[in-house]
Formats: C-alpha cells, sequence, structure tokens
C-alpha cells in the first residue's frame, strides 16, 4: 500500500485533480497536506500541485517556498524520498533549488493551454520506466510561464547526468523547434535531480486520466510512479 | 446630522439622477438628502443597479419551470435543479465600460464579479464562458482592446481556477469604441445547501470579509449607465482593479462558511458595493442595519464615508452571522489568511443608520433604495428606426453570383468565420478535469457533474448581433434558437437561459424599440423552448459620440443538461466513408449572412429566414437521432452556413469531403446562406434508410450532400475548393495573424 501526499499552497488549483487523477492511477491512499503543517503524514511521496501559489504575483512559485511544509517537502527529499513537482509545483522546485534551472515568461509572452506531445528522454526514472520510448504521449500544458532555462554550465550537468525526463515533440515524435510551445531550451518539458528522486515537469498528466475526458495518456504516467514504488 | 450646506438639484444632476429623481428622494426623506445620501440614491437608482429603464419589460418573460429553485431576480444568480440532489447557479453579466476604458483590469473584474455572483449561493463555480464583442482587428486601438481583454480573462481566471471552455468572439466596426465583454458562469450546489441574500435576526452581527475598501470603482455603476466620452477617461478610478489570489481563497472560504450553517445570509460586494449589499440584503429580511464605515478595513486613509459606501473594490463580502457563533467563522477567515472585521449590526428599523466616527451621516430606508421597492420604474417610449424599413427593400437579385472558391477562402478567413484559437489558447480550459469538450469540441461545451453520476452540463453563449439589429424581434428569437440547438447538437436538452442585454442609451427611442422588440422575441423563443429565463443583466448606454449606439446584442447564455455521456456528439466527421446530409429547411436566403455583409458588402438586408415551427421540428429530430446512435458527427448551421460547417467537420477530423449542391437554388445562398433551424450531420451508410424515415416521419428536409473523404481536399460539386491545408492555414490565422506578436 502506498500513500501520496499532495500539498496544498493558497492559490493552488490542480490539487483535487491531482488528487483524483493518483486515486485513479493506483495509490491506495492520497491525502491534501495543507501548506501551514509540517507533518508530511508518513506519505510515501510528496505531490507539489499546479496553480498559482499566492498568486505569482512575484515570480511564479517564490513565495511558495517559504511556506512551513517546504521545509519538511525539503529535507524529506534530501533523505532520498520522491517529491513531484507538476506546473506551479515545478516552479516551486526549482525556486527552493531541489531542482536546476528556471521556469521563465513563454517566448511569445502568452499564457498557453493546449495538448503537447512529449517523449521519453531517460526511461529509468519513476515518472518514465513504465513508459515506451518510442511513444508519443499527449500530455495538456496550461502555464505563463514554462520556459525551462539553465546557464550553460548547469545545462551540461543536466544532460551528462540523464536527467532530462521529457522532451516537447512533433506528433511523431521529432523534437524540432516547431514542436516547442514556449521556448523552453532543448525542448524540455520536465526534468530531474542527479539523484533521480526529485522530478519536475510542465506538462498536467492528471488532466489526461480520465477516460470520459477521451485522452487518457497521462494516466500511464502516473501509474508508472505508483508501479516503481513497490 | 451635519447639515451645513445640503447639496441641491444641481448636484443630483451631476451624480446621474434626474430633476424628478431628486423630488423623489426628498419625498422618501422627508427633507432634502446631504451628499452621502444623494450619492447613495444615485448609485442606487442607477440603471445598473435599480433596472428602472428595463424591468417593466423583465417582467414580461417567463420565468416558471419544475426545475426553477430560485427565481429571476430572487437571488444573485439563478439556480436550476439537474437531478441527483444537485442544482445549477448560472448567470451572465457585462463589463463594457470599464473595458473600454481598461480592457485588462475591465476584463478580469468582470470575470471575478460573475463567479462571486455564483459562489455567494454556496456553489462552486465548475465552468466559464464569455461573450466578446470589438471593433474589426485590423485597427491598432482593436488590437490593443482584443488583447487587453483576453489577457485579463485569462490571468484572472486561470489563476482563479476555474476552467474557460467556450465563447464566442465577434467583430464589427460599430464596437470600435465600445466593446462588449459579457462573463458567464456556472456553478452546482447540493439542492437545500444554497446561501440566500438576506439579512434579519436583531443583533445579529454583519461582517466584511476580504479585500479591503479602496477609491476604485466608486460611482463605477453610474458610470455604466451613461455614454462613453472623451471625458470617459477622466473616470479612470471608476474601473476596479483585480486580485484572483484574493478570489480564490475567499471562494475556499466563503464555501467553507456556508457549510458550517452559521451564516443567516451573504452577499458579494459588486456594483455599488457596500450599499447595494446592506441595502439589498435588508430590504429582503425586512430588518434595518447600523454599520459603522470607521470600522471597515481601508487601503488609505480619511475615506469619505461616500467613499467606503460606494467603492467598488473588489474580492469583497458581506456576512450576516447567526449571533453566538462568530468563532467559528472567523476561525475559517483566519486558516484562509483573509481579513474579516464586524462593522455594524441588524436592526429592526428597516432603516440603514450609517455612522462615521459615532456620527450619523446617513439614514436610510433600504426597502425605497431597491429594484422593486422604491426605485424609479419607467415606461420609456420608443420609435420604430428609419433603417429598419429601408432593409425589407432588399432585393437578393441585385445580387450577382461571385467566384465560389474566392468567396469560401474569403470566408474562411474572416475574422468572424476564422479560429478563436489565438484566443481560446489563453484560457485554462482543462482545470478541474471536467471539460469534456477540451479534447474534441461540439456546438456547445459538455462539462461533466463530477459529484453526480453520469450527469454533465451543457453551455453556450449566442447571440448575432448583425441579425438583431436587422430585425430585433426576429434576431433575438433566433439567438435563443442558436443556443438551443448548439445544446441539442451537443446531445443535450435546453433548460433555461440567463441573458446580458446590451444596447445604446435608452432614453433614444431608436435604441428603446430594439430593445422592446429583442424582449418580445426572447419571450416567444423561451417560451417555444421551455427555457425559462433565470436572470441576468442590463447594460445600456453602449454608445459613443463617434460610432453611436452598438448593434443590439442580447446575448443568451443558455444551460443544458446530458444524462447520460453515451449522448455527447461531436462536430468532427469520423471516417472517411461516412454520408454527409443537411438536415432542415434550405431556402435562397443570404440576408444578413457573412457572406452578404463582408463579401458582397451589401450592409442593409432583413434578418435571415427563421421559423419558429421548422426550428422546433429540426431539434426533435436531431435529439432523436442521437437518441438512437445514428449520428456520427453533428453541427448546426451558423455564420457562414453551409461551406462553414463543412469546412469546420473537416478541419477537426483532418478528413477532406466530396459535397455536391443541389439544383433549384442560388449556388451562393445553398453554400453561404445562413437561413436558420439547419444542421450538419454524418454517418455510416447503414444509418441512412432510418435516418431518413425519421426526417420524413418529423416532417424535417433530408438533403443527402456526398460523403466524408481520406482524400485530403474539400471538393465541392466535383471541383476541388481546396486542400486540407490550405483552408487550415486560411482557418488558422484569419484573425491570429492580427493578433500574434513578433517574437523577440
Amino acid at each position: 500500500m502506498k500513500k501520496a501526499g499532495v500539498v496544498v499552497f493558497p492559490g493552488s488549483n490542480c490539487d483535487q485533480d491531482l488528487v483524483e487523477a493518483l486515486s485513479r492511477s493506483g495509490f491506495e491512499k492520497v491525502a491534501k497536506l495543507w501548506h501551514k503543517q509540517s507533518d508530511l503524514e508518513d506519505c510515501d511521496i510528496v505531490f507539489l500541485p499546479g496553480g498559482f501559489s499566492y498568486g505569482d504575483y512575484l515570480r511564479s512559485g517564490a513565495i511558495a517556498r517559504f511556506s512551513p511544509i517546504m521545509k519538511e517537502v525539503k529535507a524529506f527529499g534530501e533523505r532520498g524520498n520522491f517529491v513531484v513537482g507538476i506546473c506551479n509545483g515545478f516552479q516551486i522546485l526549482t525556486e527552493a533549488n531541489m531542482l536546476p534551472g528556471a521556469l521563465l515568461r513563454n517566448k511569445d509572452r502568452l499564457f498557453i493551454c493546449d495538448y503537447t506531445n512529449l517523449v521519453v528522454q531517460n526511461p529509468k526514472t519513476p515518472i518514465t520506466n513504465s513508459l515506451k520510448s518510442d511513444q508519443v504521449y499527449s500530455i495538456p500544458i496550461a502555464h505563463g510561464e514554462g520556459r525551462f532555462f539553465a546557464k550553460e554550465k548547469e545545462m551540461d550537468e543536466i544532460i551528462e547526468g540523464n536527467q532530462i525526463l521529457f522532451k516537447y515533440a512533433t506528433a511523431d515524435g521529432l523534437t524540432t523547434s516547431d514542436a516547442n510551445p514556449n521556448g523552453s531550451l532543448e525542448n524540455i518539458a520536465g526534468i530531474c535531480n542527479r539523484g533521480g528522486n526529485i522530478l519536475g515537469m510542465m506538462p498536467h498528466p492528471e488532466r489526461v486520466s480520465d477516460p470520459r475526458l477521451g485522452r487518457a495518456d497521462g494516466k500511464a504516467l502516473l501509474s508508472s510512479i505508483r508501479t516503481f514504488l513497490d | 446630522m451635519n447639515t451645513v450646506t445640503l447639496p441641491t438639484v444641481e448636484t443630483a444632476k451631476k451624480l446621474g439622477l434626474l430633476p424628478d429623481e431628486y423630488d423623489k428622494i426628498c419625498e422618501i426623506l422627508g427633507r432634502q438628502p446631504n451628499f452621502t445620501e444623494l450619492s447613495i440614491f444615485s448609485v442606487m437608482w442607477s440603471e445598473h443597479c435599480s433596472y428602472k429603464n428595463s424591468i417593466v419589460w423583465l417582467k414580461t418573460l417567463p420565468k416558471e419551470s419544475e426545475r426553477m429553485l430560485a427565481k429571476a431576480g430572487e437571488e444573485n444568480a439563478g439556480l436550476v435543479d439537474i437531478g441527483q440532489g444537485l442544482a445549477v447557479a448560472f448567470k451572465i453579466e457585462s463589463h463594457n465600460h470599464p473595458s473600454a476604458l481598461e480592457p485588462y483590469q475591465g476584463a478580469a473584474t468582470g470575470v471575478g464579479g460573475i463567479n462571486r455572483d455564483i459562489f455567494t449561493m454556496g456553489a462552486r463555480p465548475i465552468a466559464q464562458l464569455n461573450s466578446l464583442r470589438f471593433g474589426m482587428p485590423e485597427k491598432d486601438r482593436n488590437q490593443f482592446l482584443i488583447k487587453g481583454v483576453v489577457k485579463g480573462i485569462g490571468d484572472y481566471g486561470n489563476a482563479f481556477g476555474i476552467p474557460t471552455v467556450g465563447g464566442e468572439v465577434f467583430f464589427d466596426d460599430c464596437f470600435n469604441t465600445n466593446p462588449l465583454v459579457n462573463a458567464f458562469s456556472a456553478g452546482i450546489v447540493q439542492t437545500g445547501k444554497t446561501a440566500k441574500a438576506i439579512s434579519y435576526g436583531v443583533g445579529n452581527p454583519v461582517y466584511i470579509v476580504g479585500s479591503r475598501t479602496g477609491k476604485d470603482g466608486i460611482h463605477g455603476a453610474t458610470f455604466a449607465s451613461e455614454d462613453i466620452s472623451e471625458k470617459s477617461n477622466e473616470k479612470l478610478p471608476a474601473v476596479q482593479v483585480g486580485d484572483p489570489f484574493a478570489e480564490k481563497l475567499l471562494l475556499e472560504a466563503t464555501l467553507e462558511v456556508i457549510a458550517s450553517g452559521s451564516v443567516i445570509g451573504i452577499q458579494d460586494m459588486g456594483a455599488a458595493g457596500i450599499i447595494c449589499s446592506t441595502s439589498e440584503m435588508s430590504a429582503k429580511g425586512e430588518h434595518g442595519m447600523d454599520i459603522w464605515l470607521e470600522k471597515v478595513p481601508t487601503r488609505q486613509e480619511n475615506m469619505q464615508p461616500f467613499e467606503v459606501l460606494l467603492s467598488e473594490s473588489q474580492e469583497r463580502m458581506l456576512i450576516i452571522v447567526e449571533k453566538g457563533n462568530e468563532e467559528e467563522i472567523l476561525a475559517i477567515f483566519d486558516k484562509w489568511d483573509l481579513q474579516c472585521a464586524q462593522i455594524g449590526v441588524v436592526t429592526d428599523s428597516k432603516r440603514l443608520h450609517f455612522y462615521m466616527k459615532g456620527e450619523l451621516v446617513a439614514d436610510v430606508p433600504a426597502e425605497d433604495l431597491v429594484l422593486g421597492g422604491g426605485a424609479p420604474v419607467y415606461h420609456r417610449e420608443w420609435k420604430e428606426p428609419a433603417y429598419f424599413a429601408e432593409n425589407q427593400k432588399f432585393d437578393p437579385n441585385q445580387i450577382p453570383q461571385p467566384d465560389y472558391v474566392e468567396a469560401a477562402k474569403f470566408l474562411l478567413s474572416h475574422p468572424n468565420l476564422a479560429s478563436k484559437k489565438w484566443v481560446s489558447k489563453q484560457y485554462d480550459s482543462m482545470v478541474g478535469t471536467a471539460n469534456v469538450s477540451a479534447g474534441e469540441a461540439s456546438d456547445a461545451a459538455i462539462v461533466l457533474v463530477k459529484d453526480a453520476k453520469d450527469l454533465a452540463i451543457v453551455i453556450t453563449v449566442d447571440c448575432n448581433s448583425r441579425y438583431v439589429y436587422a430585425n430585433p424581434e426576429k434576431g433575438c428569437a433566433i439567438a435563443v434558437a442558436e443556443a438551443a440547438r448548439n445544446i441539442v447538437c451537443s446531445g443535450g436538452e435546453p433548460v433555461a437561459i440567463t441573458n446580458c442585454l446590451n444596447f445604446g442609451n435608452p432614453y433614444n427611442p431608436e435604441v428603446y424599440w430594439q430593445f422592446v422588440h429583442s424582449i418580445k422575441g426572447m419571450k416567444t423563443a423561451c417560451e417555444a423552448f421551455k427555457t425559462p429565463v433565470t436572470g441576468g443583466n442590463v447594460s445600456f448606454y453602449n454608445q459613443s459620440g463617434y460610432d453611436g449606439p452598438v448593434f443590439p446584442t442580447p446575448t443568451i447564455g443558455m444551460l443544458g443538461i446530458m444524462e447520460g455521456l453515451h449522448k455527447r456528439t461531436t462536430i468532427a466527421f469520423k471516417t472517411p466513408g461516412h454520408r454527409i446530409a443537411l438536415l432542415g429547411p434550405m431556402t435562397d436566403d443570404i440576408a444578413s449572412s457573412e457572406y452578404l455583409y463582408s463579401y458582397c458588402k451589401v450592409k442593409a438586408s432583413p434578418a435571415p429566414y427563421f421559423e419558429m415551427e421548422k426550428e422546433l421540428l429540426t431539434q426533435k429530430l436531431v435529439k432523436k437521432l442521437i437518441k438512437q446512435s445514428l449520428l456520427a458527427s453533428c453541427h448546426d448551421l451558423s455564420d457562414g452556413g453551409l461551406w462553414l460547417a463543412l469546412a469546420e467537420s473537416g478541419l477537426n477530423s483532418g478528413f477532406g469531403f466530396e459535397v455536391c449542391g443541389t439544383e433549384g437554388y442560388r449556388m451562393d445562398a445553398f453554400w453561404f446562406g445562413e437561413g436558420q433551424s439547419r444542421v450538419l450531420i454524418s454517418y455510416p451508410l447503414e444509418h441512412e434508410d432510418r435516418i431518413k424515415t425519421l426526417a420524413l416521419e418529423k416532417e424535417v428536409d433530408f438533403l443527402p450532400l456526398g460523403i466524408v473523404s481520406d482524400n485530403k481536399s474539400f471538393k465541392v460539386d466535383g471541383l476541388d475548393w481546396m486542400s486540407i491545408s490550405e483552408a487550415s492555414e486560411l482557418y488558422e490565422n484569419g484573425l491570429s495573424k492580427y493578433l500574434i506578436q513578433k517574437s523577440n
């Protein structure tokens, strides 16, 4: 039995969607963790959901990293436990220096909500281990600040450490610049830390995990995490 | 009370009141009002709050149905029973004037306001729509307005976390100075668990919660009740500033507070701020209030009493708490880091006493301020405008047949018909994981009701302003019919409407003629579709000295329900080889079509063909076909006629088509005419006999057109009109080419 925790910051708005999607993807227990608490309630894995924590008025994720619970989340990750940030959660993880790089304003400076195609880069991480490397996964994005950026040296380390989870691709799986929705370096849609236990991605797998919505590629990603924990 | 220098009738006029209204105020008070009181009456008796120039006609609209839980005007939004112990609260509202001056904040606060109307009833919003009208996008200023409004809606709605699942965008020069921004929201609540906008129980404390009160939006309601002029820019402080983060906290806290059961009444602060909420809630509960204005948390020091009373600062609520339960309520707001202050107490006086630091600054009877109480009610004169008779003289025989391929390309890339993806991509349409239509489009948006079993709401906003201008009565009936048709074609059942009535100055008899006849058309149509009016909003004074009145635009927001998600029907063709046919009356009509208006540049013509009987028959047939699972796709014909419907069904699927017209019609009317009550369907060949039989039974014309093809082209009457890739480029870039920013 595995228990997932979903942190709720003021301004989170994908927390409930993620709770439902995790329950649908094999997690036996899913708990919401209020940002003011400092107890992770024995969760096996912690998720930081999408949304606009604290309104994202300063810089996405910049305030949320100071929430009381983040001290615990950081320590939890440092002990080798799994932490996954989606969209605003990814932004918070980079702001908290738990992941390298930064998420900048989209290249055309507009918010984009649309489906993107993802291809797996490192197939050995929790979120990719059950996925097929020759398959394209249709997962939507919804962000104004999702352009992944890292300084040259940092970027070299990311590549060298095999830390890229997903890249944006065409429907045929080609990582062309046309397939890059927001101007991310190297078409990067998600990365992990060197240890492979802290993961962040801009696309929303929880939004495509209910078959009633017609598309369900995201369930494969979340189920992959659950399977990996066994 | 301070009686040093009392304002005169001249001041009253400056505040937007008529001399007669000033006299009436003196009569009600039994004395001359002071400035604070005069300000109170000026906003409460503005059109925006009192509906004084429209209520006589609004009362003629149908309001009854078995599903109706709250009738129009009773609560902040309409409330409709959708079964399984649940209800939908839904409403549409305008934010036209603020958006004309400050498009970003104007549109953002419109989104904030409509959502507060929904969650103040205890309903959690699940979907938003919007209906936008601008001048043509070639003009720089219009581009500025479009970009600002879309970003404002996106930034507010996206952060608030409720999906924007659809809407409409329409362009015409008449909206150059005065764009229309109408926002719709729908939420779900358990029946019997709704909160009311009421105040009673002597001694119960009155709280204000949420953002601090500032000097923004003072006299906003009065401002919304005037024409736009050069001087409007001087009213910039009348435009409010939105904070979606505060709204999100307010949503969560409000729903928790209502669930606690300790709330007597709650109302959001929208137009006319504290004075509106205190008077409406008190009048409804037949009680009074003592309010201590210095207790209201303010953004700046030394705000005058009238400023505190009239401020339209956003993200605020007024809450009457049952005495003794204050601690429970305060703890919830504290959890969400929201400011909550007691500013008064309920009394049995039926009067509102406003004090500032112990001094009584205003003493007014609540009932006399509000709609249905003492607010004035006017019967305005109307006169048929000269253009109306002129339009009827239109002779289609004067219009030569066009180069069809050229016309088809022109229409596909016209901003009114082209893809609106540049707009919709900026809205989060998927948060909440309930928008079934995000993956594949239907004529209306289908949104799951997650708390129920196999149930969805089906929602749409519709109005072709050009039809309404051509013939208000018929045009408005068409708006209702098209909304219903969109819901039926998606697999839903129309249930009720909310309306947003955007017109020019009601004191202009020709504008008022448009208003009256629109209401008549709406009444007939709502009765025919059994979709009562649950409420909405009136926005007059949409005109300027430069452009005159805008096209009359009674936007219809319609709610439908889908019992059984298997009924969901989408517009995309599904498989090559499927047959394509047209249902409904084919006529030789090109009147008021985009083809006639924009391609042929003929501006004066009547509204398009529309017969209510035929419309009802078409819709009845479509419901039957969907129920029997006979259709692969279904798309109603609207702007751009049959050609646009075919192109959209093709582009959405990636498949081409081969179709042929029928002898005996004008070919431009056949492909581009906008005669109403028609639906494009595709289906497997083996269903054809049953579809034909049912069509015959229901007395609906069935016209076979051709087949879905795997050739990547749109073939008409044996000619390749264009390849899919060319069509796609025209359709995708038609609007966005004006708006895409160059990458840096």
